[in-house]
């Protein structure tokens, strides 16, 4: 024990440290490892049979572009939206700044058959696309709209503490060297949140993977066109195929798992680059 | 901030012409995604008059939905409470190997899909899973059923508490509780009297997030439940039965309740982030 733990006077760790370590394992550890021993019972050839089948792959393109597209515009407006919240004074601003956090707060399902109504092509919101022959709900554009809901405030709550911690008098310093406005945002602050924007990013991309609430009324859910992976779960699920199920949660979980070790290199590369 | 913004020298400001657009495209973008649902939601619920809104309230099926709401959130709440507490106080007030991977494994149900956090449960206890059989013998239905319900419930709100109280107890350090403690204080003694009243802020916070994710849940719920109407649908659950037997007007009224819980733990959450502030501890 004196190896494993320095010494406290302080009681209770224990107690404190054995319930935290039953009940972890109890409801998370031991219902996760399931999952894979049941991928398992697939074996190889089973698993890439399931993964590799027209539908789930497409499930799965459809999934994590339309994750990639809502990401990417929440990224860019979310930057503006953390700028605006930072730097400027408007009335109404500690109310526009607590509603950031709605996605957080509203049940998926209501974001989502509210959504479907509003971009339906006799919505508030859809009339104005249908006027152009664009189709929004029921189609993948759908789900980017969802997606772009439900990761609003990771980008904005990301950037927004880093941006406030942003000193005025390296600002200041460039500008009186001469630097213009443009200048000193790209050359000064940009470099100095870039990392917290990459990670809104990446949590705002991951989160987008595995929703499913706010996605499926407004998806359509054609097969092969605005199915997402998640949906498939369900389906196969409801036709007591576990093994199928569990070998698309599976993928999913190997590919965000993947994708999120590229962006912390991507982070890791760029923070190295920054202080060379 | 707002002081600093005031302070804020010429050279760096954007010009107004600027500024204006930003603020804009800002607020644009807010109330695309924002505002309007949020008005949609309500706008709907109340198309056609507050008779029908109350009607659809006081239907059987949807008191049931709201009382399953309330028994998931009132078991996964108290439950994740406890272990928040307990994994922060050994996490925060101790030195051990193996704290970071803890403090990594506790995120876990964060980053699996909600989709997924059902399926495990299916997995453990559903006819085909490992305990399957055995639950079936023994007359004992889990899945399709409140408790698998009431468990997936706890899995997706399991971090909230925790990921709240670990930060906010490592940056208040063990000072106060170690005088405590040599002046002769019992552990519980220590606990209420010290660590909770520096806490409670953070505490409240957690309870907020956990509270309005745990009676909001829909995907995990809904891989677990079996959507038996009047038995085992939670309030999300009864939203899109009702949305998809196309009964628009009391799919959007039991839809604006949680939409109006939703504005609550905004006000609560905006609060108490300005309580503990002007208190003095920072939650963040």
């Amino acid at each position: 024990m004196s190896h494993f733990k320095a010494h406290s006077v302080l009681p209770g760790f224990n107690l404190a440290l054995g319930f935290t370590l039953l009940y972890l394992s109890l409801i998370v550890l031991i219902p996760l490892s399931a999952l894979f021993f049941k991928t398992a019972t697939l074996g190889w050839g089973g698993f890439w049979t399931v993964v590799m089948g027209e539908r789930v792959l497409a499930s799965l393109r459809v999934t994590f572009f339309t994750s990639f597209v809502a990401a990417i515009i929440n990224a860019f407006f979310g930057l503006i939206v953390a700028w605006v919240l930072v730097r400027y004074r408007f009335p109404g601003k500690r109310i526009v700044d607590a509603l950031v956090d709605l996605p957080f707060a509203l049940p998926t399902a209501v974001a989502g058959i509210t959504l479907a109504m509003l971009y339906a092509p006799n919505g508030w919101v859809g009339q104005y696309f249908a006027a152009h022959d664009i189709k929004v709900a029921y189609t993948p554009l759908g789900i980017v709209v969802a997606l772009t809901f439900i990761g609003l405030p990771f980008v904005v709550r990301t950037v927004q503490p880093v941006l406030a911690d942003v000193e005025s008098e390296v600002e200041e310093a460039a500008a009186s060297l001469g630097a213009g406005r443009w200048d000193v945002f790209r050359r000064v602050i940009f470099p100095a949140i870039y990392p917290a924007l990459l990670t809104g990013f990446a949590l705002a991309f991951a989160r987008a993977i595995g929703e499913y609430g706010s996605v499926i009324f407004i998806a359509g859910n054609m097969p092969y066109i605005s199915e997402i992976a998640p949906l498939l779960i369900v389906a196969k699920l409801e036709q007591y195929d576990y093994a199928g199920a569990t070998a698309i949660a599976v993928a999913m979980l190997l590919i965000s798992f993947a994708l999120l070790l590229f962006i912390n290199a991507l982070q890791w590369w760029s923070s190295r680059r920054g202080t060379r | 901030m707002s002081a600093q913004a005031t302070q804020r020298k010429i050279s760096t400001r954007e010009s107004p012409g600027v500024t204006l657009v930003l603020v804009t495209v800002a607020l644009i973008y807010l109330v695309l995604f924002l505002g309007l649902p949020l008005f949609a939601v309500f706008y709907e619920a109340l198309s056609k008059g507050w008779t029908l809104y109350w009607k659809a309230l006081q239907e059987p099926d949807a008191w049931s939905a709201i009382k399953l709401t309330f028994i998931a959130a009132g078991i996964a709440v108290p439950a994740n409470l406890v272990f928040g507490v307990a994994a922060a106080w050994a996490i925060a007030k101790f030195e051990f190997k193996g704290r970071s991977l803890l403090i990594t494994l506790i995120d876990l149900p964060f980053a699996v899909s909600p989709v997924v956090s059902g399926l495990v449960y299916v997995l453990l206890f559903g006819a085909q899973g490992w305990f399957g059989p055995w639950l079936q013998a023994h007359d004992i239905k889990l899945i399709f059923a409140v408790p698998g319900i009431v468990l997936a419930t706890v899995f997706v709100t399991f971090p909230f508490i925790a990921r709240e109280l670990i930060p906010l107890m490592q940056s208040q350090g063990k000072e106060e509780e170690e005088a405590a403690v040599s002046l002769g204080a019992s552990g519980w003694q220590t606990f209420w009297r010290v660590t909770l009243p520096n806490i409670k802020w953070g505490l409240l916070y957690g309870v907020i997030l956990c509270n309005a994710r745990a009676m909001g849940e829909f995907g995990a719920v809904s891989v677990v439940s079996g959507h038996v109407r009047g038995m085992t649908n939670t309030l999300p659950l009864h939203v899109e039965i009702l949305y998809n037997e196309y009964n628009f007007v009391a799919a959007f009224a039991v839809a604006s309740l949680l939409a109006l819980l939703a504005l609550v733990t905004l006000l609560v959450k905006a609060l108490v982030e300005w309580q503990a502030k002007s208190s003095g501890d920072p939650l963040h």
